[in-house]
């Protein structure tokens, strides 16, 4: 269906290209998912397959890229609209019109679909997508699951062959994405549409792909079957860290396949030492905490107390007061309770200083930057913080990021891009760091990255409260864990008993080893293995 | 489910309908100052906005468009106070007056201020307010985007445009909040022309990147696939057209030729409505359900029309040459009362049939009023004994 023949691309601008001479195919009916370290070039791989790249993108491709038989070379993205299907990372900018009955229609239009087909293909698409209910809602209105269906809806009405998905569960909580991805499993499955799929979260969607894609860092294409990729690849889901950590040729695709492994070799993990309470004074007391927008409660009542040293998750689906809680505990968003700090409240204080108090790394970490390079970043924030010229620039290296002072922000990978912003709110010497959702867009090695950087932070003894849907990195970073659910605090515990105990919020490994308390792939190193059982395949 | 009536008026009558009668009233609402006919013709349609508008986010707007049009009523009636020319005689205060150098002479600040005066400005102001209002009306009644829906094929590209731009321009407000509240974050107060500056910077950055995936998204569904039909002498016939209505329309405004103006005004429109037609065979796009246009359009958008035509039929009249009957009723002077000396505005009889042409689409898009909605239709084998009552025309 899609073939790839010695395909290269380079941007303009670029020293090298960012696929290097790429061979494959991806047969008819195969969900096939795009994996790689962030700014790899998978987006680059997924545009070229409707000719965005390099028609719209600019740049120029070697070699040839045949969709259905076409060439991308000679066929515009639009003219090859009813073959390729195309849905971006957020929904929400890709909506034309204000309706999702509309929506569905307006690729349609273009194609020039006589009306009356056009209605039946309007109604039989709400019904595949199972969003019949939402017909004529405003696009504006709909959670970001729904909205991504309707964009998936959208694109498939023009009865496409293949559908190309670049991230598109990135901006979704785990309860939408799941929505989404089994939308897409089902298309492929019922529908046999061929699927092509970028995806960071690999542990949500490898068990229903046919074959992985993996684009490595030299640009070069690795395609094959999944357990036979994920087991080369520098790219760890949790299975792939257990098979590694075990030392299985291959990786277990799924719960099931991981846990009847380990079930079979009789593996039994060592005994987690439970994480020694810690007695230090809290150096965040807040009590009562209400924050609403209009009639809505985002935050109805929270008592959080935060302790030097200690890593703090917080989870919840989305729209349950998380951020608001975070905002408000900042002191940067109008609520009503107590918030002390040190003996202040930072909402009482001018926002320099409640910035030395408590530091908040935003969800869109990005909005915090403003000048055209990381040096004037990095000074800027020295003078913000009153800290000695340098501070900020050597934080950013105690990171782990290497950049050059002169490279516009702008142009940083996703990861580094955090860890500037972390190193600017880190250069006012807060007691309290706040995160609101920093693994959107990270990938395994970024993710693994934070995960240090804030264990590093704890160590010198910054209290850190992390917002999160990612379970995994939340099992990985943090040993006190809070759940929030409409705008209340519902529980609150210790990471290994809340996580392993909930059906919902519990990481794959804890689900592999149940009963067993194990969290991360890190648990399990020197764990007692009885290799009387034959390996089951 | 029962729903009420006010969201099935919206979906039963065409977008361009509701533009047609909003812009009649807003034209017949520039040809009076009469504050008395202003206020009522305000009323009316507030009254049918409130009772035919949807649940739709855009028909919140109306609220906007009020506040919008007391605003511009009290800048005008305080610039007035403060430095407006001086007229008549009565003098309701006085603000102490600021002497002022020669270089600035005709221009005052502060001094006496006359009823005459003010009550000129405020006829005007209203005027102005009522015709924002018109807008706001048509806005609410009928979201912009799917107006554009209906515009002919041949202003596509123009009309997307827009769209792109409509869809933006919220997305903006929402980023520049957005990044002004992160400022704070950094310690930035978020005040002064600097910091301004850097939120500005950001959101066209984000504008940027916005519209970029905007116009990929709609790349890959296949926006801009033409049909390449060679139209031939479309763009002549266009621009003569063009060229035709603006100079009856100059004809209208600036001599007595009304006649001779109003058939050339006709000619271009015409001219203009077949070239657009031709033009819009370019392209191969079609419509998904396009409205209907029935005889409720057709109403709706008449009464717009009949509203203009009256009022400027009657403004046009010329007092001299009517019967003492007819000068008595249709008295065009009461269209423009006097400030200077100051009348009391009169009503006349003839202004209530504009007040009543500002509520028809009331009874004339007064649906049935108990349906079951598409969405949640599926039980309608159960719930249909009830005989139906309502006219025939009714059914999409």
């Amino acid at each position: 269906m899609i073939t790839f023949d010695r395909v290269s691309i380079t941007y303009p601008d670029a020293r090298r290209p960012v696929l290097d001479d790429v061979s494959f195919e991806i047969a008819e009916g195969d969900l096939c998912l795009v994996i790689g370290a962030t700014g790899s070039g998978k987006s680059t791989l997924l545009g070229a397959i409707n000719g965005l790249v390099p028609h719209f993108t600019g740049g120029r491709l070697a070699g040839r890229v045949l969709v259905d038989g076409r060439d991308t070379a000679r066929f515009r993205p639009r003219d090859l609209a009813e073959v390729v299907g195309y849905v971006g990372q957020d929904p929400v900018r890709g909506f034309v019109t204000d309706v999702v009955s509309d929506e569905i229609a307006y690729g349609m239009e273009q194609l020039g679909i006589a009306p009356a087909a056009m209605r039946k293909r309007v109604e039989e698409t709400l019904d595949l997508m199972g969003i019949a209910d939402l017909r004529s809602r405003p696009l504006g209105e709909l959670s970001g699951g729904q909205q991504q269906r309707v964009a998936i809806a959208a694109v498939l009405a023009a009865r496409p062959e293949v559908l190309v998905l670049d991230e598109p569960t990135s901006a979704l909580d785990p309860t939408a994405a799941q929505d989404v991805l089994s939308a897409i499993t089902m298309l492929v499955h019922e529908v046999g549409l061929t699927v092509v799929l970028a995806e960071h979260r690999l542990e949500r969607v490898m068990h229903a792909a046919d074959t992985i894609a993996w684009v490595r860092p030299d640009g070069r294409v690795d395609l094959g079957r999944p357990a036979d990729v994920l087991a080369r690849s520098s790219i760890t889901p949790p299975l792939a860290a257990l098979a590694h950590e075990l030392g299985w040729p291959q990786v277990p695709l799924s719960v099931r396949e991981a846990r009847r492994r380990v079930l079979a070799e009789d593996i039994r993990p060592p005994l987690l030492a439970e994480p020694a309470p810690t007695h230090t004074e809290p150096v965040l007391v807040a009590s009562g905490v209400e924050v609403r927008y209009g009639d809505v409660d985002a935050v109805a009542g929270v008592d959080v107390q935060l302790r030097p040293g200690e890593v703090t998750t917080l989870l919840g689906r989305n729209g349950c007061g998380k951020s608001s809680l975070l905002w408000a505990l900042q002191g940067a968003l109008t609520h009503a309770g107590d918030v002390v700090v040190d003996g202040l409240d930072p909402a009482r204080l001018p926002a320099l200083r409640a910035r030395r108090l408590v530091t908040l790394v935003p969800q869109t970490a990005a909005d915090l930057l403003y000048a055209p390079s990381v040096g004037e970043e990095c000074s800027a924030a020295d003078a913000e913080s009153g800290a000695e010229p340098g501070t900020t620039a050597s934080l950013l290296h105690r990171l782990g990021i290497h950049v050059e002072p002169s490279r516009d922000p702008r142009d940083l990978s996703e990861g580094q891009r955090l860890a500037l912003v972390l190193a600017i709110q880190l250069s006012a010497r807060p007691p309290v760091l706040l995160l609101d959702e920093p693994t959107r867009g990270l990938d395994y090695a970024a993710k693994a990255d934070l995960t240090r950087i804030v264990g590093e932070l704890a160590a010198s003894g910054v209290a850190v409260l992390i917002s999160t849907h990612d379970v995994e990195f939340a099992a990985g970073v943090g040993t006190r864990t809070l759940l929030m659910a409409d705008g209340e605090l519902i529980a609150e515990g210790t990471t290994i008993d809340l996580l392993t105990s909930s059906i919902a919020y519990a990481p794959q490994l804890a689900k592999v080893f149940a009963p067993s308390p194990v969290l991360t792939a890190s648990d399990i190193a020197g764990s007692v293995r009885e290799p009387i059982a034959e390996v089951a395949p | 489910m029962v729903v009420p009536e006010r969201t099935e008026a919206l979906k039963t009558l065409h977008p361009l309908a509701w533009w047609c009668w909003a812009i009649g009233l807003g034209l017949a609402v520039n040809g009076t100052t009469n504050p008395l006919l202003l206020i009522l013709v305000a009323l009316a349609m507030v009254t049918v906005v409130v009772l035919r508008r949807s649940d739709a986010p855009w028909a919140r707007s109306v609220r906007a468009y009020l506040v919008l049009a007391v605003f511009v009523i009290g800048m005008r009636v305080l610039f007035q106070v403060a430095i407006g020319a001086r007229t008549g005689t009565t003098v309701l205060f006085s603000l102490p007056e600021v002497p002022l150098p020669a270089w600035a002479a005709g221009i005052r600040l502060g001094g006496p201020v006359t009823a005459e005066a003010l009550a000129s400005t405020a006829y005007d102001a209203l005027r102005l307010a009522v015709m924002l209002l018109c807008i706001g009306a048509a806005n609410a009644l009928a979201s912009p985007r799917q107006a554009l829906r209906s515009v002919p094929a041949a202003l596509y590209e123009a009309s997307v445009a827009v769209v792109v731009a409509l869809s933006v321009a919220p997305q903006l407000i929402e980023s520049g909040q957005r990044i002004h509240r992160a400022r704070r974050l950094r310690g930035d107060s978020g005040r002064g022309l600097r910091s301004l500056g850097r939120i500005a910077l950001a959101v066209l950055a984000d504008a940027i990147d916005r519209s970029m995936s905007l116009a990929a998204g709609m790349e890959a569904r296949g926006f801009g696939r033409t049909r390449g039909l060679n139209v031939r002498g479309t763009l002549p016939l266009m621009i003569a057209s063009v060229l035709t209505t603006t100079f009856g329309g100059f004809l209208m405004l600036s001599t007595d030729a009304r006649w001779p103006a109003m058939g050339l005004m006709v000619a271009g429109v015409t001219g203009t409505a077949i070239g657009l037609r031709r033009a819009g065979a370019r392209l191969a796009v079609t419509h998904y359900r396009p409205r209907p246009w029935t005889w409720r359009e057709t109403a709706v958008a008449a009464c717009g029309v009949l509203a203009m035509v009256v009022v400027l039929g009657v403004g046009g009249l010329d007092p001299d040459h009517l019967g003492a009957a007819a000068a008595a009723f249709f008295d065009p002077l009461a269209l423009r009362p006097s400030t200077d000396p100051l009348d009391w505005p009169q009503l006349n009889g003839w202004m209530l049939s504009v007040v009543l042409l500002v509520l028809a689409p009331v009874p004339l898009t007064a649906v049935r009023r108990e349906r079951v909605p598409d969405a949640s239709r599926t039980d309608t084998a159960v719930r249909s004994p009830r005989p139906r009552t309502h006219p025939v025309g009714v059914a999409r």
